[in-house]
């Protein structure tokens, strides 16, 4: 009974940690579908913190209603533009997509801190009003259900929108013409121009939403756990969520479940020096277990084929 | 598609990158001609704008400093790549290697020049170790090493950040990190009279370039794991061990990162370390090999490149220009080799069009 009492007091944080990785999965989910790997998912996600927290900061100086969700649309936006340099270098330029990914990464710390500098004068932003930043929801009536109750209790929207966004990128990837083109470009992409897919287009729209999705989950971790925003804002997060994507078997339901897995995982980290049975563990235990699993599972399931097969190449219309 | 000399192409991402720097430094209201005035700064301790003052060697020596770690991770990214293996994991083979000295400077007594050999020994063998995990998983299991390398990185960061805790004596002013290291453990400073840390591990770093040129460039082993990088089918097809190149790779390329923790750790700061997040000299050796193309003389050159970068962003500061812009210029430059494709298309136009003319 202590155990389930544990466990519910837990699942709000937990919702909330796993949010930003689920969006992000999702994110890396249609680039890599679409033959794209996305490691800058992290630059992305800090683009999208940096945005967030800088506007929020303003719009609530300036008593502009509805102040959190512009800011999230604008960090939507401006991850998207910047993502289009992975784009550009990776579709057009032949670039190899990890050199590509890093150097997004690298000129993202580089970039945000120094707006940071310019903006604020600081390393860091000013911390914007918790009033303007998201709030917890409670669901009347269903927040009262037994066991199931705590799901709608105290649990920010974003949350559900990441749920809401689960269910939409299965049925777009699996239910529709659409989906099954993106998918093919990931698989055997010549084949693909061969039917008269545009395999250009598609991977665009691919590598365009994993920088929208990871901007919107840099923008629900600012806006969920955070005040203001630093270098280290993500602190790895990003690469969590390529953790995430492939724990989760590159399909949607899985990265929930991973998503929700890890964000337990960290909470319990939180929660074990409480915890009689986990205070043996050292903290930083609970930290690398994300990454510890997603290298046995890589292990374990490899040549099992979840992964798309043209993820990560160089795409060469005339090779067969 | 032509090939473009590799000079060519790091020569235009060097300058693409600088035009970057000043191009943002401009557009944020700051005076770019800083950003020269910074550099010459850090390369010749010359001050630009206080032209009768003498040169100041610890600039020249601080640059050094900065090129020593770099140089080492540039060795470990250089190494990987000519295998054909992408070893993004210098980050988390370097904090191993840190941290393994660290142990053996504080836990084996031995006399001055054999102490720190011992420290740096285990630094390489711990990066080693970290290396030689994705390098297998590639081997047996055929598992791309970018993602292994890349959940290494932060298991290193918490293993370390636990290890240094439970195991190390802790300095109890600082509560994260141990206290000093004995005396005979420590590498000594080579700055002649400056307060630079500059030290003697610069010759670890020398050696070090030059067992990569003949490994790489005259030895059997060398043309063996070039043959594997280059045409992983036609070499096994020959006969040659590529199961075992990889392996052998990836430890020898995480052996340079755990040196460089080593050096660093022994070199500048004298005590364990729990780190609170990436030095970032793992990354910078990615850019170290890229825009030296992953040859030991290219290499030299472009760490001294990138440790100019980091020093001069440094000294930025004085002119009121974040730092951040020297983050700003790497990232360009990897962006342009990376995106290398440009410029060959673009030198096929221009060549068509002359072309034209005649």
């Amino acid at each position: 009974m202590e155990v389930l009492n544990s466990l519910i007091e837990m699942t709000p944080i937990s919702l909330m940690l796993a949010t930003p990785l689920i969006i992000a999965g999702l994110g890396g989910l249609f680039s890599e579908k679409s033959g794209i790997v996305n490691i800058a998912l992290e630059a992305c996600m800090l683009i999208g913190a940096f945005v967030s927290a800088t506007l929020l900061y303003f719009l609530y100086e300036a008593q502009v209603p509805f102040a959190a969700w512009i800011s999230i649309l604008a960090a939507v936006i401006v991850s998207t533009i910047f993502v289009s340099l992975h784009a550009i270098a990776s579709i057009h330029l032949k670039a190899d997509q990890t050199i590509s990914g890093t150097a997004l990464n690298v000129i993202s710390t580089g970039l945000t801190v120094y707006a940071c500098e310019i903006i604020f004068g600081a390393k860091s932003s000013k911390a914007f009003n918790i009033s303007a930043s998201l709030k917890e929801v409670r669901i009347p009536i269903l927040k009262d259900l037994p066991l199931i109750g705590v799901l709608f209790d105290k649990i920010y929207p974003t949350t559900y929108i990441a749920i809401l966004m689960v269910v939409v990128a299965w049925f777009i990837l699996y239910k529709t013409p659409f989906g099954l083109r993106l998918r093919s470009c990931g698989e055997f992409p010549q084949a693909s121009a061969s039917m008269g897919i545009n395999v250009v287009k598609m991977r665009w729209i691919g590598v365009l939403l994993s920088g929208a999705f990871a901007g919107f989950a840099g923008a629900t971790l600012m806006l969920t756990t955070q005040t203001f925003f630093y270098f280290n804002s993500v602190h790895g997060l990003g690469f969590v969520a390529i953790a995430t994507l492939i724990f989760g078997r590159w399909n949607p339901w899985g990265i929930l479940g991973a998503g929700i897995f890890f964000g337990f995982a960290q909470t319990l980290g939180l929660y074990s020096s409480n915890v009689k049975m986990l205070s043996f563990i050292p903290q930083q235990f609970f930290s690398l277990f994300p990454y510890l699993i997603t290298i046995v599972v890589i292990a374990l399931f490899s040549g099992k084929g979840s992964a798309p097969k043209a993820a990560g190449e160089i795409y060469d219309a005339s090779k067969r | 598609m032509k090939k473009v000399n590799a000079l060519k192409i790091s020569l235009i991402a060097v300058v693409f990158g600088l035009l970057t720097g000043f191009l943002i430094i401009a557009v944020t209201n700051r005076n770019p001609y800083n950003l020269v005035v910074a550099l010459v700064r850090s390369m010749a301790g010359f001050n630009l704008l206080k032209p009768d003052k003498p040169i100041n060697v610890l600039y020249i020596l601080n640059w050094f400093l900065e090129t020593m770690p770099i140089i080492l991770t540039g060795l470990s990214v250089a190494f990987a790549f000519r295998t054909g293996l992408f070893n993004i994991g210098g980050e988390g083979q370097y904090m191993l290697g840190c941290t393994a000295a660290a142990y053996v400077a504080l836990f084996v007594k031995a006399p001055f020049p054999l102490h720190p050999i011992l420290c740096i020994l285990a630094g390489l063998i711990a990066g080693g170790i970290w290396g030689f995990i994705p390098g297998i998983l590639k081997a047996f299991k055929n598992i791309h090493e970018v993602v292994v390398c890349i959940m290494l990185n932060y298991i290193a960061w918490y293993l370390t950040s636990w290890f240094v805790r439970a195991y190390l004596p802790i300095n109890p002013n600082t509560g994260s990190s141990s206290i000093n290291f004995p005396e005979s453990a420590i590498i000594p400073t080579l700055n002649f009279g400056t307060s630079s840390q500059f030290n003697y591990g610069i010759i670890v770093v020398v050696i070090a370039l030059v067992i990569f040129h003949v490994v790489i460039e005259k030895t059997t082993f060398g043309y063996s794991l070039r043959a594997t990088g280059l045409n992983f089918e036609a070499a096994r097809y020959a006969g040659m061990k590529t199961k075992f190149n990889i392996c052998s790779s990836m430890f020898i390329s995480g052996a340079f990162s755990g040196i460089a923790g080593a050096v660093t750790i022994l070199g500048v700061y004298h005590y364990g370390r729990t780190f609170q997040g990436f030095d970032g000299y793992g990354f910078d050796g990615i850019s170290v090999a890229l825009v030296g193309a992953s040859n030991g003389i290219g290499i030299l050159f472009s760490g001294l490149l990138f440790g100019l970068l980091k020093t001069t962003s440094n000294n930025l500061q004085l002119f009121n220009i974040p730092k951040e812009v020297g983050e700003l210029i790497q990232g360009a430059i990897i962006f342009v080799v990376a995106a290398q494709y440009i410029i060959i298309y673009l030198e096929e136009k221009l060549s068509k069009k002359k072309g034209e003319f005649k």
